[in-house]
């Protein structure tokens, strides 16, 4: 029997939201569904969204799920953790924040949660009017598992996300390599390439984040504006970057001149590289912000 | 909470009267039956009987009987004994339907160099006895088919498959784990050289099994060492264990009589379910089959979460649905009869025992409808024409 936390249990015996949503005819409120998986994979999940156009922001939402007793969890949980959330708020949730809403899912079980980001990606996706790439007519998503229709991009997305580094992890958490087994090597390639990648990262991403002027004297700033300044720093010289590669910032607190920051993704993954990234941010905050700020990483 | 087991195809409880027969030999009577002295003595006297209550039960000689630890080993050791006694011969037949214990090794073989043939089943579950006839061949070794299936209880025609490969010479070989205590089975007048049946699954404890060996079959140890079991199975007897064996054979022999109680409930349960509940269907065939297994498929939901439902009451089945076979496909028996998606996720095998009652079975009709109904209330799948039946696999968000 699997090893469920009592949240899952809670929420697949009392499940939250689910149902199907029906199309309003208010002004400014947008009613959009997106679906992940088939019958055939054994679980799917549609998820609708009630979208407040003016300002993005999800008012509401409902679930439909066939799946086992975790991917129904998880659906439950989604619904709960979208409420509130603008668009691209909502878009930054990643499967792990959907597993840990639940305290945790079986390893085996991962794959539920990313069920639940990849509806929730696709909802959004369709109500902004982009098509989400499918792998028969994108170069790059060459199809690896034939069994779950699992391609390259999205395996090199789960385990850079979530710092895969073996095969039966992928298997856990996108199913690839669960059927006839074939794939098997083409993942460990693949979960191989994706770690070198990771290692080179963060020496690029400190070469590209250009730290060689000097410290610029800044007026003195007040607390409100210190925290203002860092965060535009991160967002238009950091984030972009480190988007780039996978990777993400988070700016978590400023208490004094100590900058709190997360790293998520591609950059939070391994030791070193981290801290060749918070080195890096630290500069480019001391000459743009003020030199006697520090940069330190928290956990998110 | 009250347990009601309806999973006695994974596992059976030990009758009372089994564990009262066996205790003496846990705590008194330890001796080993190979010493010389009446303590150990006694002992062997005991095994003796106990031996001679499991040859009873399926119409055997005592001398064919061999103790094992389990189902799988019985196997092991008859594909093991099949393939020693006609080193020549380097074919197989098989069944795409069998118990891992029987598929696994055969796939290991395959490595070995020996050619498999895993023969198909209908959309019944049932052999093609065509097929049967086309692939034994004189160059067979082995035939090992299973007598009913563990998961929908379909049975096979074993002595027409028998007849097949005596005539070709082959071994053959039945793993009757699910068989045996279930219907009355006679050795005497049967085609079958080697039998598998194991004891928690006809209430003994689990750790104890036999292999049934045809007189005049020339068997090879699969187990080397000590000359126990005449020298056919090597380590100290499992005496408790085998004990255990021999009364649970001797009341399933007299429960055998009374066997139709079991099927006249799972008929009951069947049908009811089947009434009650839309889009329900039986996996298997309808009457070839073991009285106490009904395995139904319920559309458009999930069998894991059915289970984790019928856990709320107790109640104890199982499914062949991905999320509960430990891997990400869905029951191999259930996919070697060509089932639809729709059914193949969302199986509940209920299996009955000696012990079920009426009561648990009207519980069981009196849930399933509430459970499913909540799982498809959240299901996104109601009927067949759905564009979801379709194979698709990824994220769709089509602008619409």
């Amino acid at each position: 029997m699997w090893d469920y936390s009592e949240q899952v249990l809670e929420h697949f015996y009392n499940p939250r939201n689910h149902g199907t949503m029906e199309t309003v005819e208010e002004p400014d409120v947008a009613v959009v569904y997106g679906e992940v998986g088939s019958i055939s994979c054994g679980d799917a999940l549609r998820l609708h969204l009630k979208i407040k156009e003016s300002t993005d922001t999800i008012l509401d939402s409902r679930f439909q799920t066939f799946g086992c007793t975790s991917a129904i969890a998880s659906s439950s949980a989604l619904t709960e953790l979208v409420k509130g959330k603008t668009l691209d708020e909502a878009l930054n949730i990643t499967n792990h924040e959907i597993a840990d809403f639940l305290g945790g899912l079986p390893e085996a079980k991962m794959h539920c949660s990313v069920m639940g980001q990849e509806a929730l990606e696709a909802a959004i996706y369709k109500y902004r009017g982009i098509e989400v790439e499918h792998h028969d007519d994108d170069d790059e998503g060459t199809l690896i598992c034939s069994c779950f229709g699992i391609t390259e991009t999205k395996i090199r997305r789960v385990a850079i996300e979530n710092d895969l580094t073996e095969v039966e992890q992928i298997t856990n958490y996108i199913k690839a390599g669960g059927g006839c087994g074939t794939c098997l090597a083409n993942i460990e390639d693949i979960l191989i390439e994706v770690q070198a990648e990771k290692a080179a990262l963060a020496d690029r991403v400190t070469a590209q984040l250009d730290t060689s002027a000097e410290p610029a004297e800044v007026p003195n700033l007040t607390p409100i504006q210190k925290i203002t300044l860092i965060q535009q720093v991160l967002d238009t010289e950091v984030r972009p970057m480190l988007m780039a590669d996978g990777g993400n910032v988070e700016l978590y607190n400023v208490e004094g001149d100590r900058v709190q920051v997360i790293l998520t993704g591609a950059c939070g993954s391994c030791a070193s590289s981290t801290e060749t990234l918070k080195y890096a941010i630290e500069n480019k905050l001391k000459i743009l912000v003020s030199p006697a700020l520090t940069v330190e990483q928290v956990e998110g | 909470m009250t347990v009601i087991y309806l999973d006695n195809n994974a596992t059976t409880q030990v009758a009372p009267e089994v564990i009262d027969a066996m205790m003496p030999y846990l705590r008194d009577f330890y001796g080993n039956p190979s010493s010389m002295h009446s303590f150990g003595g006694q002992v062997g006297q005991a095994v003796r009987d106990a031996r001679s209550q499991v040859a009873q039960l399926i119409g055997a000689e005592d001398t064919e009987i061999i103790f094992t630890s389990c189902g799988s080993e019985g196997n092991n050791a008859a594909i093991h004994a099949a393939l020693a006694a006609q080193p020549d011969k380097r074919h197989i037949v098989t069944t795409a339907v069998e118990h891992p214990a029987i598929l696994n090794v055969c796939k290991h073989l395959e490595k070995k160099g020996y050619q498999v043939t895993y023969l198909s089943v209908d959309g019944d579950g049932e052999l093609d006895l065509m097929e049967v006839e086309a692939s034994i061949t004189g160059g067979t070794a082995l035939v090992t088919t299973m007598y009913a299936n563990n998961e929908t209880g379909v049975m096979f025609p074993v002595e027409a498959v028998g007849a097949i490969a005596k005539e070709q010479g082959a071994t053959f070989h039945v793993d009757a784990v699910q068989t045996v205590g279930k219907v009355p089975i006679n050795m005497a007048d049967s085609t079958i050289d080697l039998l598998t049946l194991s004891g928690h699954k006809l209430h003994a404890p689990k750790g104890i099994g036999a292999l049934y060996t045809r007189k005049g079959f020339k068997f090879r140890p699969f187990l080397l060492g000590g000359h126990q079991e005449r020298g056919r199975r090597a380590g100290t007897e499992n005496v408790p264990g085998l004990i255990a064996l021999g009364k649970a054979a001797e009341l399933a022999r007299i429960d055998l009589a009374s066997v139709s109680k079991e099927q006249k409930m799972r008929d009951r349960l069947e049908k009811e379910i089947l009434q009650r509940i839309p889009d329900t269907s039986v996996n298997g065939h309808p009457l070839h089959r073991l009285p106490n297994t009904t395995n139904i498929g319920f559309k458009y939901i999930e069998g894991e979460a059915i289970l984790f439902l019928l856990n709320q009451y107790g109640v104890c089945a199982s499914s062949g649905s991905a999320c509960t076979s430990g891997s990400l496909e869905p029951s191999h028996v259930l996919r070697a009869m060509g089932l639809p998606y729709t059914i193949l996720h969302g199986s509940i095998r209920f299996s009955l025992s000696r012990y079920t009652t009426d009561d648990e079975v009207d519980t069981v009709i009196n849930v399933m409808p509430e459970i499913v109904g909540k799982l498809r209330a959240m299901s996104p799948f109601s009927n067949d024409e759905a564009e979801w039946l379709q194979d698709r696999t990824e994220a769709v968000a089509t602008v619409g």
